[in-house]
């Protein structure tokens, strides 16, 4: 029995098929969406959404972070920012890093909320860097 | 009677007119076609966002103290008015009626005793009403609309919103933007951002889901901080969709009134036309008869 599984960024659909397994990138781990599974909902940390297909790895997205509507018959992905793993470009993503760690360094110590957002960012980006190197 | 020159070079000039709005026209027809595609693409999104978020509020409630966004400051002292316009004009009174509706708005406003504060979006806003309220105005955004809007800015205005909002420097949050009823008419309209107002439809339809499927949802990490994360992206979206609307709004008001204004040129080269020909009938007769009453003379 298939799950329906949509990605969604802001600007538009990804994807919105039946496929039999979604793993996703969960804030506090990763998570296999499946037929019957609880009805959940998810943050999701910046990394890669597999789909499954009789077992198999059909297609990989990168998300940049965002949430997940789970119910036992379909799955609904909510990323900030989703592109297919294959049309990463890592010289964009390594040019956000760069940016990324200098605010790091000039940002205020103290600041809790501001540096856990910064770190949020730049453990996404480099999920981001690694999926499109491992492809 | 203006003479025969005088009136060549008008209907010229008209007819150069009518050039240019017609191909502002043409211009305006394909990006609107273009706007309405991204708003039509972006409305999953919102959609979907609007369910989860229905599903959380409805777990999270009852709790005391829930994130501002959600609930307010608990005071209704400090207004903050965000009017949505184009950069660029020539689109009839697309930009007037927001102009009006926010101006009546601060004036009922400041009647009963609030302070306003203003964060226009769009040069148009921004020019009518540094004008007037220069010395409410917080903030300004221009330079998103007419391209394809980029969610960033939706975004970058939200965390905004919600900086002030934290810091305590507003209580409530009013958008005013054209909503894009189809090409031809775009009504303005307000519509209340923080405290948020839940929408009852979104609320209603979320229960008749959950009576269906009689397990609750389970939330990871909790409730509390899975809306404490889904707030702001909310805030960002309904932005980015009301920016969307005006985008298309714009486009299809610009090709409503230069689509008028290519008629209306028409209609005065035509009358202009009129008055030409008739005159310079009228010299010719002039001229025969000085000549014929000259030889009949001699």
């Amino acid at each position: 029995m298939p799950i329906k599984v949509e990605i969604i960024s802001p600007e538009k659909v990804l994807v919105s098929r039946e496929v039999d397994m979604v793993v996703m990138p969960g804030a506090e781990g990763d998570i296999a969406a499946m037929p019957e599974h609880a009805p959940m909902m998810l943050l999701l940390r910046g990394g890669v959404v597999s789909l499954y297909e009789n077992d198999a790895v059909t297609d990989r997205f990168f998300v940049g972070g965002g949430f997940a509507d789970m119910t036992a018959t379909r799955c609904t992905i909510l990323a900030d920012k989703a592109e297919p793993v294959s049309e990463i470009s890592i010289d964009n993503a390594t040019a956000q890093l760069e940016a990324l760690t200098e605010a790091w360094d000039k940002a205020d110590k103290s600041d809790m909320s501001r540096l856990d957002v910064l770190q949020d960012k730049i453990l996404a980006v480099r999920a981001e860097i690694e999926a499109g190197s491992s492809h | 009677m203006a003479s025969l020159k005088e009136l060549r070079a008008r209907i010229g000039s008209i007819k150069s007119t009518r050039k240019i709005t017609s191909a502002m026209k043409m211009v305006a027809a394909a990006k609107l076609r273009r706007a309405q595609a991204s708003a039509e693409a972006a409305r999953p999104y919102a959609e979907a966002m609007r369910r989860m978020l229905a599903e959380l509020a409805g777990a999270a409630t009852g709790e005391e103290g829930g994130p501002r966004l959600l609930a307010g400051t608990g005071r209704d002292q400090v207004h903050l008015l965000i009017p949505i316009t184009s950069d660029r004009g020539l689109c009839g009174g697309f930009n007037a009626n927001v102009h009006r509706l926010t101006q009546q708005t601060i004036r009922r406003l400041q009647s009963e005793g609030k302070t306003v504060k203003l964060l226009p979006v769009g040069r148009r806003a921004l020019n009518y009403f540094s004008r007037e309220y220069s010395n409410l105005i917080i903030d300004k955004v221009i330079g998103v609309s007419g391209k394809t809007v980029p969610f960033s800015a939706a975004s970058s205005l939200g965390d905004k919103i919600n900086a002030l909002l934290e810091a305590g420097e507003i209580d409530v949050c009013t958008l005013v933007f054209n909503r894009f009823r189809n090409a031809m008419t775009q009504v303005p309209a307000c519509q209340q951002l923080v405290p948020l107002v839940m929408d009852d439809t979104a609320v209603k339809s979320s229960a008749s889901d959950t009576a269906g499927d009689v397990a609750q949802y389970e939330f990871e990490p909790d409730e509390a901080t899975l809306l404490a994360m889904l707030l702001p992206k909310n805030l960002q979206v309904q932005i980015y969709a009301s920016l969307l609307e005006t985008a298309a709004g714009e486009n299809g008001a610009r090709m409503t009134a230069m689509d008028n204004a290519t008629r209306n040129a028409g209609r005065s080269i035509d009358s202009l036309s009129k008055v030409y020909n008739r005159t310079r009938q009228t010299n010719i007769t002039n001229e025969l008869i000085e000549i014929i009453s000259g030889a009949q003379a001699v």
